[in-house]
């Protein structure tokens, strides 16, 4: 017993250095992280509870922001809808694309990289940049698009941005082209990591291409199937650059999602506790899916 | 001979699809800036007539001088210069320092702080820009280039790819290092970091790309002109002259040209940084 203690006496001054010069490597980080991060997430959680426009001070209103928001808001229902249909639509078009481009590139092609990088770019090009072009392109005047449909002799084209039908469509439509090149080099890194013995064996027992893919290719891609599933998942439910850039969330709300909606309602409509409620909502969300995705991978991915 | 033969003519017809797939697909994704870069040439008249002419017979390079006095294009460029330089910077040597500590020291309460950076990795900002908003009105840190620099600048992610890096750099190295007398600062700074450039070069090209980019950062937080980034002031070409489509076009080619610089010289460091976390913030 009292080895063990001069054990701890001899070691404590040795190991409180340590400790202090690790937090002295972490502090700077942290802080930041704990101001600028941590709590104004908590913040958000605690905000959802409160009643906070610009005048007046903060004051607790328990469930009332959420009341509100399920039963009388129906913009924040129509939020709700326009955001499940555009990543509904935007994640599976995104993710057959990305392993479609993967599986093309997955050879050894001449010209490699530079298909590599012109199918990127878009990724990292500025938002604001290619979403003007992509808005003149599909201008319903005078854009090329529909003056080439006219050639071609569809006399009523599409008003794109400018119509509640098609103003999702073309929205999602600059969401696809502008990710997916992303996604394929994720793609193609789980690509290159099937071993290649595998397809030479297949094929030896007479499988063909959409078998092998059937067989070997989906199965060895599936944790990547499900790690781009969630990621896509997360950057579609929290968007809302691209609408407020292309159509400020119009014609009518006909491209409002929830993310806008907590942007309109806080830094338009002045009231904090009520975004921050919504915010909670679309968090909410997000951990769902997160955590249905987990089951799953564990669940889908086991036999590999 | 003929199972030859047809074997080869089989695998040539497949080349030929998979280069004209290609082929096809580079060309929707390359014809948006094409456009881009042939209408900023142009007169107004001519943007939209069709059929297009991608080649202006009289290219109107005069386009590319004039935007620079209609709205202050140069004080974006300045002060995104600056946010992405400061902000690159800060996170880099803040969470490279800290990454240090997660992956190589043993100290009390590591794994639960560790815990909490990953557990905010997948809220989203719109979660928490709200309340954030507020803290930094209270900070006085709205409109303010301070303000962005330090919001963007302690993430979670960066700390993250760091460490996932470090980790891999083995033990021994670090232990012959302290045995030679270095202390903890010189392993990071002599060891660590020489060794990680690609890690470094993916944190530097993600941040760079992120601040160069971001609109709605700025957007919600500065308001007094002289501040803005370029962006914004692209934005505010769109609305201001928005029947002016050449100049728009002139405008959003040279948003876009930093970042190709960038892309076209370390665009290996770009992809790579891409397939091995497969993870940006």
């Amino acid at each position: 017993m009292s080895k063990d203690n001069s054990q701890i006496k001899k070691t404590k001054p040795l190991a409180r250095k340590k400790t202090l010069v690790a937090y002295s490597f972490i502090l700077p980080n942290l802080i930041g992280f704990l101001i600028f991060t941590f709590i104004p997430i908590v913040f958000s959680l605690l905000l959802s509870f409160c009643e906070w426009d610009s005048g007046n001070p903060i004051k607790f209103v328990g469930l009332k922001n959420f009341i509100v928001m399920f039963t009388k808001d129906s913009s924040f229902w129509i939020a709700l809808k326009n955001t499940l249909y555009y990543t509904i639509v935007t994640v599976p078009v995104t993710m057959a694309f990305a392993l479609f481009l993967a599986i093309l590139m997955n050879k050894p092609l001449k010209g490699r990289v530079f298909f590599r990088s012109v199918l990127f770019f878009p990724y990292i090009a500025s938002l604001v940049a290619v979403a003007v072009v992509w808005m003149a392109l599909f201008n319903p005047d005078r854009g090329p698009v529909n003056s080439l449909l006219l050639a071609v002799g569809i006399t009523n084209p599409p008003r794109w941005a400018a119509s509640t039908t098609w103003a999702m469509p073309t929205i999602i439509g600059l969401t696809v082209w502008k990710g997916m090149g992303y996604y394929m080099i994720v793609y193609l890194a789980a690509l290159q990591g099937v071993s290649a013995e595998l397809y030479e064996a297949a094929s030896l027992d007479g499988a063909n291409k959409w078998k092998q893919f059937l067989h070997i290719t989906w199965p060895s891609v599936t944790p990547t199937t499900f790690f781009i599933l969630m990621m896509l998942m997360v950057s579609t439910f929290k968007s809302y650059d691209t609408m407020y850039i292309t159509t400020q969330g119009g014609p009518g709300e006909a491209t409002k999602v929830l993310a806008y909606h907590i942007y309109n309602s806080a830094f338009v409509s002045s009231k904090f506790g009520y975004a921050s409620a919504v915010a909670m909502v679309l968090f909410g969300i997000i951990m769902v899916v997160t955590l249905i995705q987990f089951k799953g991978e564990k669940k889908f991915t086991s036999y590999l | 001979m003929s199972e030859i033969n047809y074997k080869t003519t089989a695998s040539a017809v497949k080349t030929v699809l998979i280069y004209t797939a290609l082929i096809l697909m580079a060309f929707i994704m390359l014809i948006p800036f094409a456009w881009m870069i042939s209408a900023s040439l142009k007169l107004e008249k001519d943007v939209f007539s069709f059929p297009i002419v991608w080649v202006p017979s009289d290219p109107q390079w005069n386009n590319y001088l004039e935007i620079w006095n209609k709205v202050p294009l140069l004080t974006g460029f300045i002060n995104t210069a600056k946010l992405t330089m400061f902000t690159t910077i800060l996170q880099l040597l803040t969470s490279s320092f800290a990454a240090y500590a997660f992956a190589k020291l043993e100290f009390k309460g590591r794994d639960t702080l560790f815990m909490l950076y990953v557990m905010t990795i997948s809220i989203p900002w719109q979660v928490y820009m709200v309340p954030q908003y507020k803290l930094m009105t209270w900070f006085g840190l709205t409109d303010s280039h301070l303000g962005l620099i330090l919001m963007h600048a302690f993430t979670a992610m960066g700390v993250f790819l760091m460490r996932q890096f470090f980790v891999s750099i083995p033990n021994e190295l670090l232990e012959a290092a302290r045995i030679d007398g270095l202390s903890e600062y010189g392993i990071w700074q002599k060891l660590m970091l020489p060794l990680s450039k690609p890690a470094i070069a993916t944190l530097c090209i993600t941040s760079f790309t992120f601040e160069w980019n971001d609109f709605m950062g700025p957007l919600i937080y500065l308001s007094s002109q002289k501040k803005k980034t370029i962006q914004l002031m692209l934005r505010m070409f769109n609305t201001q002259y928005s029947s002016n489509y050449a100049q728009i076009m002139a405008a959003a080619t040279v948003a876009l040209i930093p970042v190709l610089i960038l892309f076209v010289f370390l665009q290996r460091y770009f992809v790579e940084g891409v397939a091995s976390s497969g993870i940006k913030g």
